[in-house]
């Protein structure tokens, strides 16, 4: 082939520094945040999208000083800077009020600011999307072996190692680094020393912002500043973090090194294929190194395995549910079509979260990939009916079984892995599964989808669909419960509260989880079915991080340590959802905030704290 | 489970009985539903809402239609499939819209087809310029306004004859637009110029292109033609890297929509001069009508008009003039008014053809030349749609209607 002229495969190389580069500089940011504070900070993407909007709005009005190319530099320091601050006020007022909160909820609280941030962006900055200037004197190209390359990629490629080289120095020879790296082996022990956290965490997260936003300035001569920086920048933040070890920044510098190559060869091979290396990257790598290439095992449960204890059951709890199925039976007489759609998605929405809640609550595996499950179900009755022809009734069930049979897969390789480490799998394992759903056009439409997904006729309608979609969900909700008040239930708390113990007496702990996973990937795939015949298509989103963060956003608003919160979270997500949406085009910065609110107010969810409440007063 | 029902109730009895009052003093407004991805594609979405808006009021202010105003209620469609169809079930059966307009990516627009003809409402696809909506997936219920990818590569490759180019590159995003425009141009270039090939294709992922290992796989397959069909970011990136390197040099390139504002003010001075593309030369449009439109714009909005602008400002008219002509808000008599129909628009004169409900409007066709800190277009003409059509064997051959 063509691609083995060497001047090529030089420029092509060196593409792949300067994007590996980049890359690092945008994530050890996110690295070194997660290694003082424990939080997997979401919002490091928008820190760096900010980053370039600021710099691409300010430096133009700098240049306009002529005093000079510096002012360039000047400009993308002083964006850092700005960003830093920003990072700042994210910490005192958001983030230090949940330091001691589940790992669940700081991720979540970080959602909140992603979405308030993408409001603001456009509300600050304008909906167009912005170039900034280039940098002066580096306008025109270099001559590589007869080719030509653009000369900042050239700057781009040794500010890599510069940013490494100083992030090292800081931390090897100031207090703050040597601070930052003791949090980072031993955050208790620190604090028992009498070191002022609230400085260093506050210190930590100027830096990891400035880093970020110094990470999206640098990009504005090769990238115009637009709305869709945060999170496509954020995934790869995370594979790079993730496959170098979390905390470790020279493992972060490695892995943005492979990647950068993969990215830039893997083009070449099979054009479609960027998207999906970087996430089999990471899967390899957690496969053969379960803590990255320089990362540490956790300390495993402390303060942050939370989840369902086990309690009396309520009196009349038998009449209760009696009411509720009656209650969900008659909606129908009095609510009218568009009520009942949203009802319909309410339960579909109910059982994907309570499906989580097996996984998280009951078992302790925290997995940040719950769409994977949902988006399989969906895809599988639809690709049913497309290529099938199957009738809906067949469809189900065959899209059940796929994402059963996909939570087996994905589950074999998760169960070996633990805490963080484990979350990132999942979220990998949905992220390639996102990949090929969107880039195999020929089989599932690509981007496009698949349309035409329509129930049968006998369940066309608002009200058959709704009493279908209710019947289904109640047994699969009751089948869930009865699993988890079994011995198989309890084994999985046992192995959630202590897996030294629960070994020891005889549990074997990765069977059960991974039966665990296959349950709740078979529920979540049934939910996923009734979702696609809902909407009457599929679409890659479905598997997206943000189908997998709503998951956990209903679960967590509901309460983790119940039982039932889930079922109240997805009823209140969604319908605040659907009743804010219409109301205000700022509709992401109202969902933010109010994600925002209840991790601060209620960081026990809906019904724990309607519960302890409860349990208060008697 | 049913008390965040009633909750739900309460919500929405709240929220009617805030609207309500205002519309009480007379009939009824007719509602028209319109669904479009304002926040991931704000750059044409905004002007475009501009545009609708400012033919509503003019409307509204002439006493609308049918003796009764128009209401447009408007809706983010998360400009995603799903997103898109389970908005438009929102907007048909909680408010009551007697037909839909809107959504700007492709693959959505495929979407709300479907949803049209599942639910049989009129729908107005007023951007996606895929050939399906019209051609495969096309149906009685679904129209379009703009030219589709057929209309408007063809006025493309017209242009490209002269050049002599032969081996041609492709770049295009991987989603249903950059496939439906690829496969366009495929088909024209070999059919109307003889000898020529496809030497290198690439299909970045929409708004993720990595645009400095694109150009090189370009560049590498030494073509003396390139046909681009990306746009907003992707397009950006793409056009300063392929300026850094040369790319562009000596090479015909053919773009899709590139002269349209939204995507030519980003540019700024990189601008390829030279580019042959398809636009909207807004500012030097003499046409009286046309200028009219555009002072009321400006007074508006204080802001130049993009074709999103013009688009809806266009569309809404032509609801207008549909709903006026049916006499009434039923489907089928809208279908009725809008199959065949001739409209005059700001433009001049669009037809809707009754065999794929594709309308003739046209497109601007010249080159790109920069005119001090941005670009422009220069040699352009107005090309009408009607000749660029698909003939009506080729749609007989693949609708199934």
């Amino acid at each position: 082939m063509l691609a083995l002229d060497p001047s090529f495969l030089a420029v092509q190389a060196l593409s792949g520094l300067s994007s590996a580069s980049s890359l690092f500089i945008a994530a050890c940011g996110l690295t070194i945040v997660f290694g003082v504070t424990r939080i997997v900070n979401f919002a490091h993407g928008s820190l760096y999208m900010i980053g370039a909007y600021t710099a691409a709005t300010l430096i133009p009005r700098l240049l306009d000083l002529s005093f000079g190319p510096m002012t360039f530099w000047a400009g993308i320091l002083a964006s850092a800077l700005i960003v830093g601050l920003i990072g700042v006020i994210i910490e005192v007022l958001l983030l230090r009020r949940i330091y001691g909160a589940p790992e669940l909820f700081q991720l979540l609280a970080t959602f909140g600011v992603v979405l308030v941030v993408q409001d603001l962006v456009v509300q600050v900055f304008g909906p167009e999307d912005i170039l900034g200037p280039r940098a002066p004197g580096l306008r025109a190209p270099v001559e590589i072996l007869g080719r030509r390359f653009p000369s900042y990629e050239l700057v781009l490629i040794a500010a890599g190692p510069v940013v490494l080289g100083l992030v090292w120095l800081l931390l090897r020879r100031t207090r703050f680094g040597v601070l930052v790296r003791a949090a980072t082996q031993d955050r208790d022990m620190v604090a028992s020393l009498g070191v002022n956290q609230a400085m260093l965490f506050t210190g930590t997260l100027f830096l990891g912002a400035f880093l970020a936003g110094l990470g999206g300035a640098l990009q504005i001569p090769r990238v115009s500043a637009h709305t869709g920086m945060d999170l496509s920048i954020i995934a790869e933040a995370f594979v790079v973090t993730v496959v170098g070890g979390m905390g470790s920044v020279p493992g972060a510098f490695l892995a943005a090194l492979i990647i950068g190559q993969l990215q830039a060869f893997g083009i070449l091979i099979v054009p479609k294929s960027t998207l999906v290396v970087v996430f089999l990257l990471m899967a390899v790598v957690l496969a053969i190194r379960p803590y990255g290439f320089f990362g540490r095992a956790e300390v495993v449960g402390g303060s942050h395995a939370v989840g369902i204890a086990s309690r009396k059951p309520l009196p009349g709890r038998f009449a209760m549910l009696l009411a509720v199925v009656a209650g969900l039976a008659c909606l129908p007489l009095v609510a009218d079509a568009y009520l009942l759609k949203v009802a319909t998605e309410i339960l579909i929405f109910a059982l994907f979260a309570f499906s989580l809640q097996l996984l998280i609550g009951v078992g302790g595996v925290v997995s940040f990939g719950h769409a994977a499950f949902f988006g399989l179900g969906a895809y599988g009755a639809a690709l049913a009916v497309k290529w099938f022809g199957l009738s809906m009734e067949a469809a189900l069930p065959a899209g059940l079984a796929l994402a059963a049979l996909g939570a087996g897969l994905i589950g074999a390789f998760v169960v070996r892995l633990s805490g963080i480490y484990l979350a990132m799998m999942t979220l990998a394992a949905a992220q390639i599964l996102f990949a090929v759903a969107f880039q195999w056009v020929e089989v599932t439409g690509g981007d496009n989808g698949i349309v035409g997904v329509w129930p049968a006729g006998w369940a066309g309608g608002p009200v058959p669909y709704y009493l279908l979609t209710a019947a289904l969900t109640v047994v699969a909700v009751l089948l869930l419960r009865r699993i988890i008040d079994a011995p198989f239930g309890y084994a999985l708390r046992a192995a959630r509260d202590s897996e030294a113990r629960a070994e020891a007496i005889g549990l074997t702990i990765r069977r059960h989880r991974w039966l665990a996973f296959m349950i709740a990937g078979a529920a979540a795939g049934l939910a996923g079915g009734l979702y696609a015949f809902s909407r009457g298509s599929v679409d890659p989103s479905l598997l997206g991080i943000s189908t997998s963060v709503d998951a956990l956003t209903m679960l967590l608003l509901g309460g983790i340590q119940t039982v039932m919160g889930p079922l109240a979270g997805a009823a209140v997500l969604h319908a605040l959802r659907d009743w804010v949406m219409p109301l205000t085009s700022l509709w992401r910065l109202m969902l933010g905030l109010s994600i925002i609110a209840m991790v601060l107010i209620f960081p026990r969810g809906l019904v724990g704290t309607v519960r302890d409440w409860w349990e208060a007063r008697e | 489970m049913v008390k965040i029902s009633a909750i739900r109730w309460l919500a929405l009895g709240a929220v009617l009985a805030l609207g309500a009052p205002a519309v009480h003093a007379q009939q009824a407004p007719i509602k028209i539903g319109e669904l479009n991805s304002y926040a991931r594609q704000a750059a044409f979405t905004v002007p475009y809402r501009n545009g609708w808006q400012l033919a509503l009021d003019e409307i509204n202010a002439k006493g609308g239609v049918l003796g009764r105003k128009i209401e447009i209620v408007s809706r983010e469609d998360g400009a995603t499939t799903g997103d898109a169809t389970r908005v438009a079930d929102e907007l048909v059966t909680r408010e009551g819209a007697i037909l839909l307009f809107g959504s700007f990516l492709s693959n959505v627009g495929v979407a709300m087809a479907d949803y049209a003809n599942q639910k049989k409402i009129v729908y107005i696809a007023a951007e996606p310029l895929t050939d399906a909506i019209t051609m495969a997936q096309g149906n009685r219920y679904t129209f379009r306004i703009r030219p589709n990818n057929t209309m408007q590569v063809g006025m493309l490759v017209d242009q490209a004859k002269a050049s002599g180019a032969k081996r041609w590159a492709i770049v295009a995003p991987n989603y249903e637009y950059g496939q439906s425009a690829a496969q366009a141009f495929k088909r024209l270039i070999q059919e109307r110029v003889p000898g020529a090939q496809i030497v290198v294709e690439q299909y970045p992922a929409l708004g993720k292109i990595e645009a400095g290992a694109t150009v090189s796989a370009i560049e590498q397959a030494k073509p003396d033609g390139i046909f681009n069909v990306l746009f907003g970011p992707d397009l950006t990136q793409f056009v300063r890297e392929g300026n850094t390197r040369g790319l562009f040099e000596g090479a015909t390139v053919l773009s899709l929509l590139t002269g349209e504002p939204e995507w030519l003010l980003p540019l700024k001075d990189e601008v390829p001069e030279g580019w042959t593309v398809t636009g909207y030369p807004w500012d030097q449009i003499t046409e009286p009508k046309h200028k009219a439109f555009v002072d009321a714009y400006r007074a508006k909005y204080n802001d130049t008009p993009r074709l999103g602008s013009l688009l809806g400002y266009m569309v809404v008219y032509m609801i207008r003039d549909a709903v006026e002509r049916a006499g009434s808000t039923d489907t089928e008599a809208i279908i009725k008014a809008l199959e065949d129909a001739k409209f005059d628009t700001v433009i001049g004169p669009v037809t809707m053809r009754g065999i794929d409900n594709q309308s003739s409007m046209g497109a601007w066709v010249g080159k790109l030349v920069l005119k001090g800190a941005a670009g422009g277009m220069a040699d352009w003409a107005y090309k009408d749609g009607t000749s660029f059509m698909p003939t009506e064997a080729e749609v007989k051959a693949v609708r199934k209607d």
